[in-house]
């Protein structure tokens, strides 16, 4: 049973969760300092122990989140990524929808105007 | 037999933790959030519950796409934080209540909710910050837990009506409890946000506002909505109304509104909170009589 696409929201499903398993378990692993830092000392060795698709390779090589969504990685696990980073939900908003971060924060700001 | 004094419904954002372990709570970004709490702290001191029931979704700390339980209850003496990745500080460990947890457990299959039941379970944000949030300070912590996870990750999620009828099979458990014990129940999350994908930042002030009106009255109206509406009204992970939802369906009695409040934004976030007394419809009639 399929749903209907909702514009610019990606829904998590069955497909989704298929082709993101090696992505979002690599992000799992992330909760735990050593990996994190395992994953910044070498970064692609951790992918590949992780057994990363190509496509999920040159999102996570590009810094790209929604490049990383269409290869089916998952919001949730995606921010302990970009936690290593020093990023935060705000900033993977500002990256995804092409505005800087203040403006992003401008805008919700704005919602609550 | 046991009394259910009440519900609280309030989000949970991760950047709330960080603010409280960085003492935030009055700058000026912070402080419209924060400034609605203290009302609940004096109804909390007054009503004194002995048990938390806290109805939220965990977001990968304790579960994965390996195993991803719909409804899981949490059955442990006693629940653990842990690091989450992304720099909030570890809380210390939360007392469970495991009688009240097998007791929930074995009234809810009975009753066909084929939930998981955790004798181990993690703690995350959607946990730790609402407690930090009604009872402030490390040490302040004067209830047990039983944490229930609805699964707002990996879709299918369940829809609200089933969300509402699991709160309201909890709240029937809770009601047939043979203890003295006062219980709270707590759903968090929401209200409207979004964190992925191209409408990243999405806010819907008049649904969240429709919803915390019909919270209170008419929760039923709520459980028209398939998760994939909510999602599409209230954003992804707006879809954690199935929390609140699900701790509506546990007052079972006599619900009156005794606080709310509603700020946008915080982090990407709409804010929400609730405070909901739960009067027993027996209690009300022998009252009366």
């Amino acid at each position: 049973m399929k749903h209907q696409p909702i514009p610019g929201t990606p829904v998590f499903d069955g497909d989704a969760a298929q082709a993101g398993f090696a992505l979002n378990q690599m992000c799992f692993s992330f909760n735990d300092a050593a990996n994190r830092a395992a994953f910044l000392k070498d970064e692609d060795a951790y992918c590949r122990k992780y057994g990363l698709t190509p496509k999920q390779l040159a999102a996570v090589k590009n810094r790209n989140v929604l490049e990383m969504i269409d290869a089916g990685g998952n919001v949730y696990y995606l921010a302990k990524l970009a936690g290593i980073f020093g990023l935060n939900v705000q900033d993977l908003g500002a990256q995804q929808t092409g505005m800087s971060v203040d403006a992003f924060k401008q805008k919700l700001l704005q919602a609550g105007a | 037999m046991a009394t259910i004094i009440g519900g609280v419904g309030t989000t949970h954002v991760p950047a709330i933790g960080g603010a409280i372990a960085k003492g935030l709570q009055n700058d000026p970004y912070w402080k419209p959030f924060f400034d609605s709490f203290p009302p609940i702290h004096r109804w909390l001191a007054q009503s004194k519950p002995d048990v938390v029931v806290v109805f939220y979704n965990d977001h990968g700390l304790n579960f994965f796409l390996d195993k991803m339980p719909t409804f899981a209850v949490g059955a442990a003496k006693e629940y653990k934080h842990a690091d989450e990745g992304w720099g909030l500080p570890v809380q210390k460990s939360f007392p469970g209540d495991a009688n009240l947890s097998w007791h929930l457990i074995e009234n809810l299959v009975e009753n066909e909710f084929d939930i998981t039941m955790c004798q181990e379970m993690l703690v995350d944000h959607a946990f730790t910050v609402p407690l930090a949030l009604l009872w402030p300070g490390a040490d302040n912590r004067p209830v047990r837990t039983v944490p229930i996870a609805i699964n707002t990750v990996q879709h299918p999620l369940p829809s609200a009506a089933r969300c509402f009828k699991l709160g309201q099979a909890v709240g029937r458990a809770l009601e047939s409890y043979q203890s003295n014990e006062r219980i709270l129940v707590l759903g968090t999350g929401g209200l409207s946000h979004q964190l992925d994908g191209k409408r990243a930042g999405f806010i819907n002030k008049e649904f969240d506002h429709m919803c915390m009106d019909k919270l209170v009255h008419d929760p039923e109206a709520l459980t028209k909505f398939s998760a994939l509406e909510i999602v599409e009204k209230a954003g992804s992970q707006g879809v954690e109304l199935l929390n609140w939802i699900a701790m509506r369906g546990a007052l079972t009695g006599s619900v009156s509104k005794l606080h709310s409040n509603y700020h946008i934004p915080i982090s990407n976030t709409a804010s929400a909170v609730l405070l909901l007394e739960n009067t027993a419809v027996g209690s009300e009639l022998r009252k009366a009589s």
